[in-house]
C-alpha cells in the first residue's frame, strides 16, 4: 500500500540514516555478546539494542509514514513504552538469578550478601 | 466516581493506548476503549498496587530529557568499549546506599539504570535501602555514585515523595 519510492529525498535521508544507526548500534550490541567477558558484562551489551537502536528505528518508522500518509503516525511511541518498562524485569532476573548462582558456589567474583 | 473510576490516570492511560493502537476516534473504537478503561481501572484496583503521586512535572520533563540524553551518550560509550580493544576496560559492582524509599519512585529509577547501557541494576536490600549496581566501565567509583544518587534520585525524590 506504500512505496517508498514516494518518498520526498528530504525525509529520505534521515529516515535511512535513522535506521542505519538503530540497526548498527543493535548490531554492536550482539558483537558485544560475543566479545565481553564474564556474564555481567554481557548484560550490557543487548541494551544498545533496546535503548538507542529501537528508538532511532522507531523514530524512522515515524517518520516515514507520517510523510507518507501525511498525517502525525505516533503509535511507535507505544512500542517504546513498553520495551523501556519491561526490559528491567528480564534483565533484573537474569542477573539475579546469575547472582545467586555464583554466591551458591562460593565465588568470589560477586560481592557477598550483606550481613544483617 | 471513585468507585466507577478508582484510578482515573490509569483508565485513561489505557483508553489513549486504545485509540493509538487503532489510529481512530470513530465511535466504535471509542466504544471498546470505554469498557476497556473501566474493566482495566476495576482489575488494576484488585491489584491494591496504592496510589502513587506524581508531583512537579517539570522536575519529570526535565529528568526526563536528561536520561534522554544520557542514554544517547552511554550508548556510544559502550558501543567504543565493545569495539575497542580488549581488556582496557574495568568493569564490577559498586554499592549505593539509597535514600529513595518509594516503590514507584525505585520502579523509576531502575527503567533509568536499565535504559542507559553500561549499567545494571543487579540486587536491590529494602530493608536496608543498599542498591547493588553492575557497571561495564568503573573507571571513577566515586562519579557513578554522584550520577545515581545526584542526577537521578534527587529528582525522582522529589517527583515522588
Amino acid at each position: 500500500m506504500t512505496g517508498a519510492v514516494d518518498l520526498p529525498i528530504w525525509a529520505a535521508v534521515p529516515v535511512a540514516l535513522l535506521l542505519l544507526v538503530g540497526a548498527a548500534l543493535t548490531l554492536i550490541g550482539s558483537i558485544g555478546l560475543l566479545r565481553l567477558r564474564s556474564f555481567y558484562e554481557r548484560v550490557h551489551a543487548p541494551t544498545l539494542g533496546s535503548s538507542l537502536g529501537v528508538g532511532c528505528v522507531l523514530l524512522a518508522s515515524m517518520l516515514f509514514f507520517s510523510v507518507l500518509q501525511t498525517r502525525l503516525v505516533v503509535h511507535e511511541v507505544l512500542i517504546g513504552l513498553f520495551v523501556v518498562a519491561t526490559t528491567p524485569v528480564t534483565l533484573m532476573l537474569l542477573a539475579r538469578a546469575a547472582l545467586y548462582r555464583d554466591r551458591q558456589e562460593g565465588s568470589d567474583q560477586v560481592p557477598r550478601r550483606q550481613e544483617r | 466516581m471513585r468507585r466507577l473510576l478508582p484510578y482515573p490516570f490509569v483508565s485513561a492511560a489505557l483508553f489513549l493506548l486504545w485509540l493509538l493502537l487503532n489510529e481512530s476516534v470513530a465511535p466504535g473504537t471509542a466504544l471498546v476503549g470505554a469498557v476497556l478503561a473501566l474493566l482495566g481501572g476495576w482489575s488494576f484496583a484488585l491489584l491494591e498496587p496504592g496510589t502513587a503521586r506524581v508531583r512537579r512535572l517539570g522536575t519529570a520533563l526535565r529528568l526526563l530529557g536528561l536520561v534522554l540524553a544520557d542514554v544517547v551518550r552511554s550508548n556510544i560509550d559502550v558501543a567504543r568499549i565493545i569495539l575497542g580493544p580488549h581488556r582496557v576496560h574495568r568493569s564490577g559492582f559498586i554499592e549505593i546506599p539509597l535514600t529513595l524509599r518509594n516503590p514507584q519512585g525505585l520502579a523509576a529509577l531502575a527503567c533509568i539504570l536499565t535504559a542507559t547501557p553500561g549499567s545494571a541494576w543487579v540486587e536491590y536490600d529494602s530493608g536496608e535501602g543498599m542498591l547493588l549496581l553492575h557497571v561495564l566501565d568503573l573507571a571513577d567509583e566515586a562519579a557513578w555514585v554522584r550520577t545515581v544518587k545526584d542526577r537521578y534520585e534527587a529528582p525522582l525524590m522529589e517527583i515522588f515523595p
